[in-house]
């Protein structure tokens, strides 16, 4: 077996594999970074920004920075944690979330974010972008809800490898892209897989919502990363 | 020694969080034990008959009006506190912000499938008030101290975020009490 | 072969199914050559159709989206028809001190359309671009490609009239620069502007020699002469040269690459923009020997679209190398194999960052890539690659010819050498300096004539904002770093207009990736406004700055990681400007006016706005 790398987390020992991200790392060791954009199994691209730490003064995304020896990483540092909460905040002022009228409100987890760091108003002002709701046969993908994570840029591919769902534009214009004829093939069971790999409610499958009563949803009762945190009270009770 | 006292209002809100408010149940005559109301339509007092402690604001503003009610609050009241998703984001109705106004304006008055054609008319008297230009959050107009987020917010939230604001004590929230719907 | 000539007569002939087919024989069904294809498709008649994206999509075997994501990400790539005539009026700082304004309104009156509008007759497309490298000669502008400087009312009127008659735009250039803008492949109305000359890039070159001689040492010993020599990157990170092709040098597996950044999108810099059109083959070389050294065969120089003007002369001068012997196969006869191709980029200032500069050359986006893997482990083509600054190449030529000696006699132990600057803005003498390391920016001020200086802009919006207080501060990497570009402006400038004008280029530049880079720079630039406006406060001061903080350390790239510094510099060393403008004792003044916020209903409905309303 290949030998572990020690490092730190907010002076926490951990071990590492070679070649693991911070995020992957601090996981296994039971210690929970926040991430929005990241997906597990999905090559993580860093463009939410939510999981940074600072390692030797320097910031950096947990998700895709991998672990060195030594490496003594801060994560639930006043600073650290205050960025964090910053950029969620941004999210919910450049798009248009309005939770209530959201079928996807308890299972969101940019709201489940702004549960855990429990924000009662974002420190920026709205900027209420007019964005579009699109309509294809199994789905509907409301932009203003999009946070760009590109998990379904990076999911959802047709057999031969083209990507359904692209970038389009830059700057504040960026928005996902769906190619039409592609996405008109799409079976259930994709729409599926698009409506659960978003994190937000910007893609939604047809013909379905609102199934899960409010009390049964995924964020209700548990604060999102509290499944890791708890694994590893679990370790130490034992 | 006079008990604090709290004054409300709904501006473009739909008196939901007063719902909530009045959710609290039974802690109601608690809560009237520890306060007294002016302005609110719980009391219905139509005027602030003196300066306030408290004041909640439920609903954005939308027009003119919500705008004065919302200063009058700010003037009279030590502490303001937005109450639910309509004050601290517009809420529902800013869903009409990203549409230009004289569009909503026509879709509603003139082109509603509701409206008769020949008496079709944006409403224009003088004794209305006027529309503003999108929705707007409370604390983009006014300085607002405190938030309690949720469509409405819970009341266990109002409860918490009240009375440990009489006890001079910081808020404390337990996790499944904040919600945003 | 490697090259290829858009401008060739049969290129226009062919129509639209058979121009697809004709560029996939011609370079291949790979998708790696993505942005020429649609570049040369857009060449055909100004933009790219539906049909083409549905064509190429099926061919290289990806879907009609990522297609229309590489044309959305790029400035002058379109799939919306355009006018004949499309202008693109450059919108940097320098250009609007030097009447872009009034030069805008020409064309839009002259045109009859607005800026991003075409001509209802279709002839005339107007749109304004980022900083187009003729910061000493503006306003300026790129109509089809040809550029068109010093624009003033009377110019726009007779280019116009012009377009009218339907004259090709090369035929509009009546008078061409200096030096090489006047080569018969040129023939460019651009000046270069060379005030000061320096010993390195714009002192003595014999061709060829430096290269020969790199090939008589040893790959090692050229990456040791340039170590000892001290060549930091002259792009403006700084970094090591010698460092990074060792670096590369030790990546073991694989085909390596050299790519020469040409891709100066920084407002205010031009620099390389002249090292190219007067020191072509001293870049080339330079290409070759960082080739020798990191164990490569083939080197791409990546051209800004921007310069397109220059592609043709710069072909040629390649083939002249080539045919002399120093490019190509067996290399002076030494057993060293070298070629250089250009990739043309499409207009993006982000491609400036090496590895989104290889996105690009790979036919994708232009969004930077996470690192690690850096560029020199896993770069173009996922093989090593360094990636150097067309400045950094040319002087390392230089170091190979005289010896690191020589070059480490001048500039600072630091910052050895010379650096060459673009000047602009207020001076009697903006244009190309070539200058030791360790001059002080007095020294400078004084070299180009400037007077009454307010401040002056060290590295372009991404660099710092100095005051009188620093003048005595000296350009090098340990103080004021910068990639070249100095912007000066006197005291009847508005700083605030200053920023305003760079945090616009960011925010339009972003490529839209991460969080804090796309929306913190809109917010930033809102809590700016709310300040410039008179509606400030301490708070609000606290706050921008706070903001700026946090978008610098979370952003994911260099853009981001520098965007907020147009404020973040003024607001440190113009500090006064910012408290003159706020309220200091009020704790909270709203952005909101309700005079403003009921105009619309006022005119929707024929209604007034009282004091009644104000004060009720």
């Amino acid at each position: 077996m290949p030998e572990k790398i020690k490092f730190f987390i907010d002076g926490k020992e951990c071990l590492a594999e070679r070649g693991q991200t911070i995020y992957e790392a601090a996981k296994a060791n039971g210690v929970y970074i926040p991430i929005l954009c990241h997906f597990e199994g999905l090559k993580p691209v860093g463009s939410c920004r939510i999981c940074s730490v600072r390692v030797n003064g320097r910031w950096m995304a947990s998700c895709t920075q991998p672990v060195t020896e030594g490496m003594m990483v801060e994560n639930q540092t006043p600073e650290v944690e205050e960025y964090r909460k910053a950029i969620i905040e941004m999210l919910f002022v450049e798009g248009n979330h309005f939770c209530p009228t959201c079928e996807k409100s308890g299972n969101c987890e940019l709201q489940a974010l702004a549960y855990r760091y429990q924000i009662m108003v974002p420190r920026f002002p709205y900027l209420f972008p007019r964005k579009d709701v699109e309509a294809f046969p199994t789905f509907l993908l409301d932009h203003n809800r999009c946070v760009q994570c590109r998990r379904c840029v990076r999911a959802i591919e047709t057999k031969d490898g083209r990507k359904i769902f692209a970038m389009k534009n830059r700057s504040g214009q960026v928005r996902i892209n769906v190619d039409r004829k592609l996405a008109a093939k799409m079976s259930e069971e994709e729409a599926q897989k698009a409506m659960e790999i978003c994190p937000v409610g910007a893609i939604l499958k047809k013909e379905v919502g609102f199934k899960v009563p409010i009390g049964k949803r995924k964020y209700d009762f548990k604060p999102i990363g509290s499944e890791i945190e708890e694994k590893s009270e679990g370790v130490k009770n034992e | 020694m006079s008990k604090p006292v709290i004054a409300t209002a709904s501006l473009a809100g739909c008196f939901g969080c007063h719902m909530s408010i009045l959710d609290i149940d039974e802690r109601i005559l608690d809560l009237i034990e520890l306060v007294e109301f002016d302005k609110s339509p719980i009391d219905d007092i139509k005027n602030f008959s003196r300066p306030v402690d408290i004041g909640l604001i439920e609903g954005g503003c939308c027009n003119s009006e919500n705008v004065e009610v919302l200063r009058a609050f700010r003037k009279n009241c030590r502490i303001l506190i937005s109450v639910g998703e309509c004050a601290i984001m517009g809420g529902l109705p800013a869903m009409r912000n990203t549409i230009p106004l004289r569009e909503c304006l026509e879709e509603a008055y003139l082109h509603s499938p509701t409206v008769a054609p020949e008496d079709a008319v944006i409403p224009h008297d003088e004794e209305l008030p006027l529309i503003l230009n999108r929705a707007y959050p409370c604390h983009e107009i006014v300085k607002v101290d405190y938030f309690l987020p949720g469509c409405p917010p819970n009341a266990d939230l109002i409860w918490e975020a009240l009375t440990a604001l009489l006890q001079g004590r910081p808020l404390k929230i337990d996790y499944p009490i904040l919600k945003y719907d | 072969m490697l090259f290829y000539d858009i401008n060739k007569p049969n290129f226009m002939q062919g129509f639209l199914m058979s121009s697809i087919k004709r560029l996939l024989k011609k370079y291949g069904k790979n998708r790696l050559h993505l942005i020429t294809f649609l570049k040369e498709l857009q060449a055909e008649k100004g933009f790219i159709a539906e049909k083409e994206v549905q064509k190429l999509a099926e061919a290289l075997g990806l879907s009609m989206t990522e297609i229309e994501g590489v044309i959305t990400f790029y400035h002058f790539l379109t799939d919306k028809k355009p006018g004949k005539y499309v202008v693109y009026l450059n919108n940097s700082i320098t250009s609007e001190m030097a009447g872009m304004e009034e030069v805008a309104r020409s064309f839009e009156q002259e045109a009859g359309c607005r800026f991003g509008e075409t001509s209802a007759d279709g002839l005339i497309t107007l749109l304004q671009t980022s900083c187009i490298g003729m910061n000493d000669q503006e306003p300026a502008a790129l109509i089809n490609d040809v550029v068109f400087t010093c624009l003033n009312q009377e110019k726009v009127k007779k280019i116009v009239a012009w377009m009218r008659q339907g004259k090709p735009v090369q035929e509009m250039v009546e008078e061409f620069g200096d030096g090489a803008n006047r080569h018969e492949l040129v023939r460019a109305m651009v000046k270069n502007n060379i005030r000061k000359a320096g010993p390195v890039v714009f002192g003595d070159f014999k061709p060829g020699e430096a290269i020969r001689k790199a090939l008589d040492m040893a790959p090692e010993e050229v990456i040791e002469e340039v170590k000892k020599a001290n060549l930091l990157g002259r792009g403006g990170a700084g970094f090591p040269t010698g460092l990074k092709w060792e670096f590369c040098r030790k990546e073991k597996n694989g085909e390596h690459y050299v790519i020469c950044n040409a891709d100066e999108g920084e407002p205010g810099t031009f620099k390389d923009r002249v090292i190219l059109t007067e020191r072509p083959q001293m870049v080339f070389e330079g290409m070759a020997i960082a080739g020798y050294a990191v164990g490569a065969k083939l080197g791409l120089l990546y051209l800004r679209h921007e310069y397109t003007y220059l592609k043709k002369y710069l072909e040629h001068v390649l083939q002249k190398m080539r045919e002399e012997g120093i490019l190509g196969q067996n290399i002076a006869g030494k057993g060293f194999d070298f070629d250089i191709e250009i990739k043309m980029g499409a207009g993006a200032y982000v491609c400036g960052e090496e590895s989104a500069l290889i996105e690009s050359a790979e036919g994708k986006r232009g969004e930077p890539r996470d690192r690690p893997p850096f560029p020199v482990q896993k770069g173009y083509l996922n093989q090593p690659t360094t990636v150097n600054n067309v400045e950094t190449l040319a002087t390392a030529t230089q170091i190979i010819t005289h010896g690191a000696g020589w070059f480490r006699s001048m500039g600072t132990p630091v910052s050895a050498g010379t650096k060459v600057l673009s000047v602009s803005g207020d001076c009697e003498k903006p244009g190309i300096y070539e200058v030791e390391f360790g001059l002080t920016i007095k020294e400078l001020l004084e070299m180009v004539e400037a007077r009454d200086t307010l401040a002056v802009q060290v590295g372009g919006p991404s660099g710092n904002c100095i005051s009188e207080a620093g003048f005595d501060r000296k350009i090098c990497y340990s103080d004021l770093a910068t990639g070249g570009s100095i912007i000066i402006f006197n005291k009847t400038r508005d700083l605030f207009a200053v920023v305003r004008n760079f945090l616009d280029f960011f925010i339009e530049e972003s490529c839209g990736w991460c969080v804090p880079c796309r929306a913190g720079n809109v917010l930033l630039r809102k809590k700016f406004e709310k300040i410039a406006a008179g509606r400030g406060t301490l708070q609000d001061l606290k706050e921008i700055e706070a903001w700026g903080k946090i978008i610098k350390s979370t952003s994911r790239c260099g853009l981001g990681q520098t965007s907020p510094n147009p404020v973040l510099t003024t607001l440190a060393n113009f500090r006064e400007l910012y408290e003159s403008r706020i309220n200091k004792e009020a704790d909270f003044i709203p952005e909101f006016d309700l005079k403003e916020a009921v105009a619309e209903a006022c005119e929707i409905t024929g209604r007034k706005f009282t004091e009644e309303h104000e004060h009720a």
